[in-house]
C-alpha cells in the first residue's frame, strides 16, 4: 500500500522559515490538491519533498511506505518512488532525452530488463500521447523548449519513470486548452490504486479536468483548511480572502 | 527514427561490453622489453645510430643531423607552461620492438597482440577500418591495408617503410609544412623521429571509410617521436584517425610528434586524434596543415591526461576558398596543464575558419586556450569564427583564454565567443530527482557540455571518451 506521510514538516530557504509545520498523507489511488495564494510555500513543499539542496528541513518527517526519507538524497527519494514535475524545468544542453530517460529508468527500475528498442517504443508512444513529436528523442533535455513543451515533457517523464507518488507543481501553467487536455488525460491514464497524486496549483483550472479527492489550503507555511472538491470550487468563486484564522 | 534507435542500441551494446573493465585496465603494462634501445640521453652518435639501425638513405641521415643541430641551438620555449621538468638526459630516444614489421596479423608477436586486444583493436578493425598502422613503441610493427585502396594508388604505411619504398614521394612532403626550424620540439622530432604514418591519397580518390592508427607509449621514460604525413592530392577525400591510450607511469616521459597534412586543391581531409596520456607525460606535438584552393581541412581532437600538453593544430589557408574547422575537447584533470588551441592563417581571398574549443578543468587542473587568427593583407572577404567554452568542476579549477588576432585585411570579418561555467545545483538536482547519483548527474552534464564536439568524434572513440570522462568525474566524489 503506497503511502506518503508528511508530519509537522518545517523547512527554510536561506535561513527564512517557509514551511511551519505541514501535515497530510497521500495514499495510493488518491488525488490531493494543494492550493494557496502566492508565497504560501506551495513550491517550497515540492522542492523539500524531493530533497532540493537549497531547502533545509528544520523539523518533522517525510515517510514513504514506512521509509524515512527526511534525510535522504534526491536520488534516494526518486528511487523510493517520489517524482516532482517541476514548475520551471531547467534546460540541460547536450544531454539527449533518449539517454537521459534510459539512464533514469535503469536507476529507478533496475529489475525491468526491457530492451532498448522496447523502451524507446514506449517513449515514442507517450510522446504521442502528450502531443510531442518523436524527434524530441534526439533533442536535449528542455533545451530550447517552449514553456508548454517543458510541461508536456515532465508528464511524459512521469508516465515513463513510473513513480508511486507524483507531485505536480503548477503543471497547468503555460499550457493552452488543448495541451492541458492531453496532459490531464495522461495523468488520468496513469492514475491507479498504486499511485498517489499531489497537485500543487494556484488556480483550480487543472481541477476542471482532474477531480481531486482531497483539497488542502496552504497559507503562510501551514495547512489552514482541508476539504474535498467543493473547497476548490469555493476558492475559485471567492478567492482566498475569506480564509482567515 | 529507426536509425537513431539502432545507433542507441549499438552504443548501449558497446558500453555494456566496456562495463566490466575497470579503470586499472587502462593502466596496465605488459612485460615487454625492447630488443634494442639507444639508451638514455641524446647526442650525434645516438642520432647516427638510429639512422644506421633503420638502414636509412643518406639524405635522411643528414636531415636528422641537421635537425639535431637546430634542436641543440634552440632555447626552451618560456611563453607557456613550465617545461623545466623535462629531463633530456634521462629520456630514451629510440626503442625497437623485437619483431620485424609484418603485414599479416598472424605474424604479430603474441604479447603485442594481447596488448592490442586489450585496446580493442581487432574489434575496431572488424567494425569499419579500411587499413591500420598500429605503433608499438617506436616502430610500426603491424600494418594492413585493404587491397582495394592499394589498387587505387593509395599509399598507407609507417613512415619508416615509406622512406624506403617511396623516397621521392616522402621527400616532397617531409618537413615542408613543419620545418625543423619551427620550434625546439619539431627539431627534436626531426632528429630522432621514428614511426608514424605516411598516407598518400591520389588525385580524385575518395576513401569513404576512416583510416586509422592506434598506438601507445609503453616504456618508462621513452620518448615517442612519430612523424605522420597525410597527403590528400587534388580532389581527393580522406579521414585519418589517430588514437592513443597510454598506461600510467611514475616517471616523466616525453612525446613530441609531428603531423603534416597537405590538403591539395579541392581535397577534403579530416584528421581526428583522440589521446589519453598518462599523468606523467609531456605531450608537445606540432600539427600543421597546408590547405590549398577550395580544399577543406577539418581537425577533430580529444585530449585527456598528460602532465603538460601543448597542441595548437594550425591550418595555413593558402588558396582562395580554402576552409578549415577545428573542434577540440581538452580535459585537464588533477595536476594537468592543457595548453591547447588552434591557429588559422588566412593567406588567400574568401578563406574561412571555424574553431570550437571546449575545455573541462577538474580539481586543480588548468585548461588554457591559446589561439592565433591571422588574416593576411589580401585575404579578401575571409571569415573566421572562434568559440571557446570552459567548464570548471571544482573551486580550484582554472581556465584561461589567450586569443591572439592579427588582422591585416580590412574586408575580413571574425568573431570570438567565450564562456566559462560551472555545473549548477539546479541541473544536478533535476537529474538526481530522476534517480541519477550525483556522479552520474555531473558526468551527464559534462558530456552534454561536450556534445557538439563529441558527435564529430567516431563512435568507438566517443564511447571511450565518455568512459574516461566518467572515470575522471567518479574519482571526485562530491562535486562542488
Amino acid at each position: 500500500m503506497v503511502e506518503l506521510k508528511i508530519t509537522n514538516l518545517r523547512a527554510s530557504v536561506e535561513g527564512k522559515e517557509i514551511l511551519k509545520g505541514v501535515d497530510f498523507d497521500v495514499k495510493g489511488g488518491e488525488i490531493h490538491a494543494l492550493m494557496g495564494p502566492n508565497g504560501a510555500g506551495k513550491s517550497t513543499l515540492g522542492n523539500v519533498l524531493i530533497g532540493h539542496p537549497n531547502y533545509a528541513i528544520e523539523g518533522g518527517s517525510i515517510m514513504l511506505d514506512g521509509n524515512n526519507l527526511t534525510e535522504k538524497t534526491p536520488e534516494e527519494r526518486a528511487r523510493a518512488g517520489l517524482f516532482l514535475a517541476f514548475q520551471s524545468p531547467i534546460s540541460i544542453p547536450g544531454v539527449k532525452i533518449s539517454s537521459f530517460l534510459r539512464t533514469a529508468y535503469k536507476q529507478l527500475h533496475p529489475e525491468d530488463k526491457v530492451t532498448v528498442t522496447e523502451f524507446f517504443n514506449r517513449v515514442k508512444e507517450h510522446l504521442r500521447f502528450v502531443g510531442l513529436d518523436e524527434s524530441f528523442m534526439s533533442r536535449s533535455v528542455n533545451d530550447g523548449f517552449s514553456g508548454g513543451e517543458r510541461k508536456r515533457f515532465e508528464i511524459l517523464q512521469m508516465a515513463i519513470l513510473k513513480p508511486k507518488i507524483v507531485v505536480l507543481d503548477e503543471i497547468d501553467s503555460g499550457l493552452d486548452v488543448d495541451a492541458l487536455r492531453l496532459v490531464a488525460e495522461e495523468i488520468i491514464k496513469y492514475h491507479n490504486s498504486e499511485v498517489g497524486f499531489l497537485i500543487i496549483t494556484h488556480y483550480q483550472r487543472i481541477l476542471r479536468n482532474i477531480d481531486p479527492d482531497f483539497v488542502h489550503i496552504l497559507m503562510n507555511g501551514k495547512i489552514v483548511r482541508n476539504g474535498d472538491k467543493s473547497l476548490a470550487l469555493k476558492i475559485e468563486e471567492e478567492g482566498y480572502d475569506w480564509i482567515k484564522e | 527514427m529507426e536509425v537513431e534507435l539502432s545507433k542507441e542500441e549499438e552504443i548501449e551494446r558497446l558500453v555494456e561490453s566496456l562495463k566490466d573493465s575497470k579503470s586499472s585496465d587502462w593502466e596496465f603494462h605488459d612485460k615487454y622489453n625492447p630488443i634494442y634501445s639507444t639508451g638514455k640521453g641524446l647526442n650525434k652518435s645516438v642520432v647516427e645510430e638510429i639512422s644506421e639501425i633503420k638502414k636509412e638513405p643518406d639524405w635522411m641521415r643528414r636531415m636528422r643531423l641537421k635537425a639535431l643541430e637546430i634542436f641543440q641551438s634552440k632555447p626552451m620555449p618560456t611563453w607557456g607552461p613550465d617545461l623545466s621538468g623535462i629531463d633530456w638526459e634521462n629520456t630514451t630516444y629510440y626503442n625497437r620492438p623485437d619483431e620485424r614489421k609484418s603485414q599479416n596479423w598472424d605474424d604479430v608477436p603474441d604479447q603485442i597482440k594481447d596488448t592490442f586486444q586489450k585496446l580493442g583493436i581487432p574489434e575496431m578493425e572488424q567494425k569499419y577500418l579500411a587499413g591500420s598502422v598500429a605503433q608499438y613503441e617506436s616502430e610500426g610493427v603491424y600494418h594492413s591495408l585493404k587491397k582495394v585502396w592499394e589498387d587505387k594508388g593509395v599509399v598507407f604505411m609507417d613512415l619508416d617503410s615509406a622512406v624506403k619504398n617511396h623516397p621521392d614521394l616522402v621527400k616532397d612532403y617531409f618537413c615542408k609544412a613543419v620545418p625543423f626550424t619551427d620550434n625546439k620540439f619539431a627539431a627534436l622530432n626531426g632528429a630522432v623521429w621514428s614511426g608514424g604514418s605516411f598516407l598518400y591519397v591520389p588525385k580524385g580518390v575518395h576513401i569513404d571509410m576512416p583510416l586509422q592508427t592506434y598506438f601507445r607509449m609503453n616504456n618508462e621514460s621513452t620518448g615517442q617521436f612519430e612523424h605522420t604525413i597525410v597527403v590528400g592530392d587534388e580532389g581527393s577525400k580522406v579521414h585519418y584517425i589517430e588514437g592513443c591510450t597510454a598506461p600510467r607511469w611514475d616517471k616523466d616521459s616525453l612525446h613530441s610528434a609531428i603531423v603534416e597534412i597537405y590538403a591539395q586543391r579541392d581535397s577534403d581531409v579530416r584528421y581526428t586524434s583522440v589521446q589519453n596520456w598518462s599523468k606523467s607525460v609531456y605531450n608537445m606535438p606540432t600539427k600543421r596543415a597546408w590547405v590549398d584552393e577550395r580544399a577543406k581541412m577539418e581537425w577533430v581532437g580529444g585530449s585527456l591526461g598528460s602532465k603538460i600538453t601543448m597542441i595548437y593544430p594550425s591550418s595555413y589557408l593558402r588558396g582562395p576558398y580554402a576552409s578549415t574547422s577545428n573542434l577540440n575537447i581538452s580535459l585537464a584533470g588533477a595536476g594537468t596543464v592543457k595548453d591547447t588551441g588552434a591557429k588559422a592563417i588566412h593567406m588567400a581571398p574568401h578563406t574561412t575558419s571555424k574553431i570550437i574549443a571546449k575545455s573541462i578543468s577538474i580539481e586543480d587542473g588548468k585548461a588554457i586556450y591559446r589561439g592565433l587568427l591571422r588574416m593576411n593583407k589580401g585575404a579578401v572577404d575571409s571569415r573566421s569564427k572562434v568559440q571557446c567554452d570552459a567548464l570548471l568542476i571544482n573551486d580550484d579549477s582554472q581556465s584561461l583564454t589567450f586569443p591572439h588576432d592579427e588582422i591585416y585585411e580590412p574586408t575580413a570579418t571574425f568573431s570570438h565567443e567565450a564562456s566559462v561555467g560551472k555545473i549548477g545545483t539546479e541541473e544536478l538536482t533535476y537529474l538526481r530527482s530522476r534517480g541519477l547519483s550525483e556522479d552520474e548527474a555531473s558526468s551527464m552534464i559534462v558530456l552534454g557540455f561536450l556534445d557538439d564536439v563529441m558527435k564529430e568524434i567516431p563512435m568507438e572513440f566517443a564511447i571511450e571518451m565518455n568512459r574516461l570522462v566518467k572515470l575522471e568525474m567518479n574519482k571526485l566524489g562530491a562535486v562542488g
